[in-house]
């Protein structure tokens, strides 16, 4: 494999872990879904790398999903909720930012350590793609588990979906079924999850989680 | 031409298309005669079969389903061991379908018998058909499954419902158990069809596994001393006939699973599997019976001496894995020989008692011995047969109990030849675990039949007693004769069950049938020989020579006088023998130890008029001892755990995650 590009992958992927790690320090919900629309901009562009150097013409399509989908429609269509919702205020983390970042690297190191273990004899870019992928679906998880928003929990989910889709380009040859059904869960994903903010907005006239538990009369 | 095993599949197809039937029609009237009847005929048909194919010599027989396991399918076979137990399975089903035909007709709630009825039938015939694992364990719990069902059918009793819920807890626990065995057996290969099974020798240590999931396994469906706490609450709750078929036919089945695993699956055995075996059998045999010396309602009674029988065969299994491990084969086939004669046995005499039972409790609505007594009078029959019943399972001469333990004791004087001291030393101590099972239980059926049938009625309920009807008294005798043909002529069993003991150990007992005049030689007739048909013969005629004489010779003045009455003025039935103070020097003897019985009088001060009072206070120490300490574990674990439940949604993601984390580091750390 030529250096250069292996070189460009890298970069990509390197930059999808950075901008979860960017996610992960925004305390506003409209900086969150910026941020987001980034990061699916980013993936979009590592899977078009991918199909550029592996040949394989369909994950364009794959790229032009994240784009189209992840990088436009659903950040446009949060944004809207948000202002539908009247949330511009801030977002308080449950966790505060510097025990999530320390969190967060140590997550990072365990996905490197872990994969670099367990891949010796594959691909070196699939292994390094293999690596920064987990680490993205492991910061996804982190930001679904520090935020009480539900509009930012829906961030986090998808930017783990990000890190799903990114292992599966990486990987030669996975068809193309894979990504479709893919990008789809993650759309209708989406449009559950709205519905379901708005039916907790009538009912609790608030997004945060927090209403649910008062509901149910449990403490926090 | 269709195969035996395609034909024999049919029965439980048919029991099955029965059961479904029976769900549409069971509020009908006729719907009573028409299930049982058809389960009569489908099992006699099965055994017609089952007869033909050991008459014509076929050897075995298999079929494979293109069902279950894809790489699998169902596979059933049909051999020696196999078609003794269908034999035993169906010859018990039929009979009590030919109960149920009078008995079923006093079922307060048949939509909730008829169905399961049938189901439970085809199960058992299944179990024992299965030639693989899949196959076997689906059967089992069906079977599990249909007689919890039975055993619910009377749901509103609390005690039944809480029988229910202990059994279906210890058929679960009982599963898991053989599907761990199974499992071992299939190695890392995962062969689940029997055969493959057959082929595959598991390490000692694997094997070792699997005998004692098997005893757990089997074991807990049999009721082995200490996993037997459901059987007296299970086997009583269900209605008569079904008790019988549970305490004479399921626990076979369950005895069937454990011959097919350990001695034909395993491989040789190793010296101490036997030891343990042996073991489990004679503390069983010495427990149930007392356990059943204790008791006063009649069905548990029965159910705990279901346990003691379990314990002898369980013994002389336990003897046949020790010979058969010391390449002893001939001693060997004879324990064995006679552990599968004791089966059939106990399926004989159990079931007789208890349709004895279920006939007292339909004339009288009674289970309770302190309540009946006096029924020789009103239930002659019924009495008579219960005797026959009584006579066999206590091990008298001349009739089948005697004979299979006889055979068991042979075998267990074949003990000096083994080479191992720890066996030459447990042998005869197990030996005279089963002798005192033996005695005691004569003493508990004496007990038995003689406070419920001799003496004097105790409540008024038994004085407008009458006899049941037709078919009941008609399946009573024929079990009551076939306790006695068993016993007088056992050479035909013994000789029948060689298939058997050659496929399973590579030998058999000497031919029984060559020897004169039908005697039974078990090793040579130097050393023992028994012959029922003589003691049959000397009996009758003896009998028969003294009534003669008696009546021909004797005076023939009649003189009628008061009975003595023991020196109490007034005779009321209460004052009579009760089945409590029967076994009070019983209780005293073994109680203390077994029970931690303790008795407080309870002395009223003078003068005062109340009554004084003997408290006995008795303790099951299985239940103490094992299942208490589980299910507080159980309680305690449920309740620290139950705050899970109502955590947050985003406590939920963080469990899940760190759950995710603690993976990955593991895998991470893994050296």
């Amino acid at each position: 494999m030529n250096g250069l590009t292996f070189d460009i992958a890298h970069l990509l992927a390197g930059s999808l872990v950075l901008i979860s790690f960017m996610m992960l320090y925004q305390d506003r919900l409209f900086a969150l879904i910026n941020v987001f629309a980034l990061h699916a901009v980013v993936l979009a562009l590592s899977v078009a790398w991918q199909a550029y150097i592996q040949d394989a013409h369909h994950l364009y399509i794959t790229a032009g999903i994240a784009l189209v989908f992840k990088a436009i429609v659903i950040p446009v269509g949060l944004h809207r909720i948000i202002q539908r919702l009247g949330i511009h205020r801030d977002i308080e983390t449950a966790v505060g930012i510097g025990p999530t970042m320390l969190a967060g690297i140590g997550l990072v190191t365990l996905s490197m350590v872990l994969m670099l273990r367990v891949t010796p004899e594959a691909d070196p870019l699939a292994r390094e793609d293999l690596a920064f992928a987990l680490s993205i679906i492991l910061l996804g998880l982190l930001v679904m588990v520090t935020r009480r928003n539900a509009v930012s929990q829906v961030v986090g989910f998808m930017s783990l979906e990000n890190g799903l889709v990114l292992a599966a380009t990486g990987a030669k040859g996975m068809p193309l079924v894979v990504e479709i059904s893919v990008a789809f869960s993650i759309l209708i994903a989406f449009i559950v999850i709205g519905v379901f903010l708005f039916r907790i907005r009538e009912r609790f006239d608030s997004v945060d989680v927090g209403a649910l538990d008062d509901y149910r009369g449990e403490r926090r | 031409m269709i195969s035996t095993v395609a034909l024999l599949l049919c029965g439980p197809a048919a029991l099955l298309a029965t059961a479904i039937l029976a769900a549409a029609v069971s509020r009908h009237t006729a719907a009573t005669r028409l299930v049982y009847g058809a389960a009569f005929a489908i099992s006699a048909a099965l055994i017609a079969i089952v007869a033909s194919h050991l008459a014509g010599n076929s050897g075995e027989a298999s079929a494979t389903l293109p069902l279950g396991l894809p790489w699998t399918g169902a596979r059933f076979r049909l051999d020696g061991l196999s078609a003794f137990f269908l034999i035993v399975v169906n010859l018990g089903g039929a009979v009590t379908s030919l109960y149920a035909l009078g008995y079923g007709r006093h079922e307060s709630a048949p939509h909730r018998v008829l169905p399961f009825y049938p189901a439970f039938l085809a199960g058992m015939n299944l179990v024992v058909l299965a030639n693989d694992a899949f196959s076997f364990l689906l059967s089992w719990e069906f079977m599990s499954l249909a007689s919890w069902a039975l055993v619910m059918a009377h749901h509103r009793d609390e005690a039944n419902r809480r029988a229910g819920t202990i059994y279906l807890v210890m058929a679960s626990f009982g599963t898991m158990a053989l599907l761990l065995a199974f499992g071992l057996l299939a190695g890392p290969a995962g062969t689940y069809a029997f055969d493959a099974m057959r082929m595959a020798h598991p390490g000692p240590l694997a094997a070792g596994a699997v005998l004692v999931l098997m005893l757990l396994g089997a074991g807990s469906k049999a009721g082995l001393v200490p996993l037997h706490a459901w059987l007296p609450l299970a086997h009583p709750a269900a209605p008569s006939h079904v008790s019988a078929l549970m305490s004479a036919v399921m626990t076979k089945v369950a005895i069937y699973g454990f011959i097919r695993v350990v001695f034909d699956l395993l491989g040789e055995p190793a010296w101490w599997s036997g030891v343990a075996v042996l073991l489990i059998g004679g503390v069983t045999a010495v427990l149930g019976i007392l356990h059943a010396l204790m008791e006063k309602d009649l069905k548990r009674l029965l159910a705990y001496s279901t346990i003691e029988n379990i314990g002898v065969i369980f013994a002389s299994l336990g003897l046949a894995l020790a010979f058969k491990a010391n390449a002893m084969p001939s001693a060997a086939a004879l324990a064995l020989t006679a552990a599968l004669f004791h089966v059939l046995n106990h399926s004989f005499f159990k079931s007789l008692l208890f349709f004895g039972a279920g006939a007292v409790l339909t004339s009288t609505g009674e289970r309770d011995m302190e309540k009946l007594g006096g029924l020789i009078h009103r239930l002659p029959v019924t009495s008579f047969v219960f005797l026959v019943g009584c006579v066999s399972i206590s091990a008298l001469p001349p009739f089948n109990g005697f004979a299979s333990e006889w055979l068991v004791f042979q075998a267990i004087l074949r003990s000096p030849e083994l080479p191992q001291w720890g066996l030459k030393v447990i042998v005869p101590a197990v030996g005279g675990m089963l002798a005192l099972a033996a005695a005691l239980a004569a003493a508990c059926f004496v007990k038995a039949f003689g406070i419920t049938f001799l003496g004097r009625a105790r409540s008024a309920a038994v004085e407008r007693a009458h006899e049941v009807d037709r078919w009941s008294l008609a399946a009573m005798v024929v079990l009551a004769a076939f306790c006695l043909l068993a016993g007088i002529l056992p050479g035909f069993v013994i000789d029948g069950l060689s298939p058997v003991t050659l496929s399973l150990i590579g030998d058999r007992m000497p031919v029984q049938m060559a020897e004169p005049w039908l005697s039974i030689v078990p090793i040579a007739e130097s050393r023992s020989s028994y012959n029922g048909l003589l003691v049959f013969a000397f009996i009758a005629i003896s009998a028969s020579l003294a009534a003669f004489f008696i009546h021909r010779f004797a005076s023939h003045a009649l003189r009628r006088g008061i009975a003595w009455g023991c020196g109490f003025a007034d005779a009321v039935p209460a004052a009579q023998y009760t089945a409590v103070s029967f076994a009070q020097p019983i209780r005293r003897v073994f109680g203390s130890f077994a029970f931690r019985a303790r008795e407080t009088v309870d002395m009223p001060a003078p003068g005062s008029l109340e009554p004084a009072r003997l408290k006995v206070d008795m303790h099951d120490l299985a239940w103490e001892i094992f299942y208490e300490p589980i299910a507080g574990a159980i309680d305690f674990a449920t309740e620290r755990l139950n705050h899970l439940q109502f955590l947050t949604i985003r406590r939920y993601l963080t469990l899940v995650f760190l759950y995710l984390v603690i993976l990955l580091l593991v895998l991470a750390l893994w050296p």
